[in-house]
């Protein structure tokens, strides 16, 4: 290695270690062992003297009915999401288009429509939802209420992603005689929507997690069909909350790891090749 | 609209309002304090803590905030923790917010040009200097604009506690259109309640930048 080069593992806050800092590091490394160990041990003591994994507890889980409704639920929360999320894109790009328009009346309505859903709680709005319209048809509100919210912030991604395409892509355009919806369509927003695909696959993640919003207006997704398990105790052993808690919330995690992956590997994918020109340009 | 100041409603409303900002005020600092330690694991040179931080993130940040108030309000009372409903409420909003918090804290850290940090060593700073006159000053004010979103998020994600038994703005709204007030001027009044706080905390860190803000 050249004397001149830094190490791979140079952070900015500590040096290389020497032979005392890396013996320090061993020693904070195995009491930290030691306390997270101790920490997992007790919450698994805790869970366990009281009666949390007892076999009785868990028996639901072995019913058919059971199993079925927690996958009726995984299929709700999905079609929620689906629906919310292809309507909350369509509704960004429109709103996008809207906040980057030349006419001022259009700018400033768009502009007003981004900002309130932006700053309200999205809990409020489809419980608002919910009552004035929907109040047979949960999943409705649900999406709706996760479309206005999720399409002001997915409009804002695309204005920003616009905008951050440098100024001489769109200024070359018009000087070669494109107009307005040539230039955007066919220069800005391509070069837009790939440096801000992740962000938007980032919103779509939260979008995942808030369908479990619907919960709270009684729509049947996941979390509403776990309390759903959780509250008909099938045998004496009591209600199992806590292992409803312990299937559902993985179920959730993966699915949001999936999305991010997702994104993580269409960041590489456009890092690749020829895209490696373009982000220098300009 | 003018039915906030008929009989009750304002005692009520007003008492939802303070709810929101007390649950919301005890989850930030909750989520700061938190949020820092895992901050300080995630960079620590001690593979055993990154491990635990870069764990406890994942596991926050993607389960649904609904999730967590759900498993704290049951699942912690057959385990004989018996707390408020507030206190449950604090305990779930200050964990997930706390992710957040040091994901921003941590990458404010790594933005941090590595040259400063070596030029500080080379100065002959120890650990505690370099990290106090030169890492954390410029850190603090790349993290403020992410940071800002994240507590102006906190108040609007503090609206699901209501659900689950505590009394703030969104049980008030719940109490209202069970009073059968009409849902829209119902709506009206909360948004203002939310947009009040959220303007309130964006202009409080705006004001915060413009402080620490310097010339480069």
């Amino acid at each position: 290695m050249s004397l001149f080069q830094r190490q791979a593992s140079a952070s900015v806050l500590y040096d290389t270690p020497g032979p005392r800092a890396r013996a320090r590091y061993r020693l904070f490394g195995a009491l930290g062992a030691i306390g997270i160990a101790g920490l997992l041990w007790y919450v698994v003591s805790t869970l366990a003297d009281n009666g949390q994994f007892d076999a009785d507890l868990w028996d639901p889980f072995q019913y058919t009915f059971v199993q079925q409704m927690i996958v009726d639920g995984l299929l709700a929360t999905l079609k929620a999401f689906g629906l919310a999320a292809a309507f909350s894109l369509t509704l960004g790009a429109l709103l996008a288009a809207g906040q980057l328009s030349d006419h001022k009346p259009l700018r400033w309505t768009c502009t007003a429509i981004v900002q309130f859903f932006r700053a309200m709680p999205l809990l409020i709005l489809i419980v608002a939802l919910y009552y004035a319209f929907f109040a047979k048809d949960p999943m409705w509100a649900l999406v709706l209420g996760l479309t206005l919210y999720n399409g002001a912030v997915q409009a804002e991604i695309i204005r920003s992603g616009v905008n951050a395409v440098p100024r001489g892509q769109g200024e070359a355009a018009y000087a070669l005689g494109m107009r307005k919806t040539q230039v955007m369509s066919a220069i800005l927003v391509p070069q837009a929507v790939r440096s801000m695909l992740p962000s938007m696959i980032g919103q779509l993640v939260v979008t995942l997690k808030d369908t479990s919003l619907g919960y709270i207006i009684t729509y049947n997704e996941l979390l509403f069909m776990g309390k759903k398990i959780a509250s008909q105790p099938l045998n004496a052993a009591g209600f199992p909350y806590i292992p409803v808690v312990l299937v559902i919330a993985p179920i959730y995690i993966l699915l949001c790891l999936l999305l991010t992956a997702l994104a993580r590997w269409i960041e590489a994918r456009g890092r690749r090749g020829a895209n490696r020109r373009t982000s220098a340009a300009a | 609209m003018g039915f906030l100041f008929e009989q009750d409603n304002f005692a009520l409303f007003r008492d939802g309002f303070l709810q929101t900002i007390e649950l919301s005020a005890l989850s930030a600092l909750l989520a700061l304090l938190l949020g820092t330690l895992l901050a300080a694991f995630r960079v620590s040179p001690v593979p055993v803590l990154r491990a635990f931080g870069t764990t406890w993130v994942t596991l926050f940040r993607n389960t649904p905030l609904t999730l967590l108030f759900f498993a704290v309000t049951f699942g912690l009372p057959p385990l004989g923790v018996h707390f408020s409903h507030l206190v449950f409420a604090v305990l779930a909003l200050g964990g997930y917010t706390a992710s957040f918090v040091c994901e921003v804290i941590r990458s404010g850290i790594n933005t941090v040009p590595l040259g400063q940090a070596e030029a500080a060593r080379s100065l002959g700073m120890n650990f505690f200097q370099t990290l106090t006159l030169v890492v954390l000053p410029q850190a603090t004010r790349t993290v403020l604009a992410p940071m800002s979103s994240v507590f102006i998020a906190l108040p609007r994600n503090s609206a699901i506690a209501g659900a689950f038994s505590v009394g703030e703005l969104y049980s008030a709204q719940q109490t209202f259109s069970e009073r059968g007030y009409s849902i829209f001027s119902i709506f009206f009044w909360v948004a203002c309640a939310y947009l009040l706080i959220s303007a309130t905390v964006a202009s409080f860190f705006r004001f915060l930048e413009s402080r620490l803000a310097v010339a480069r």
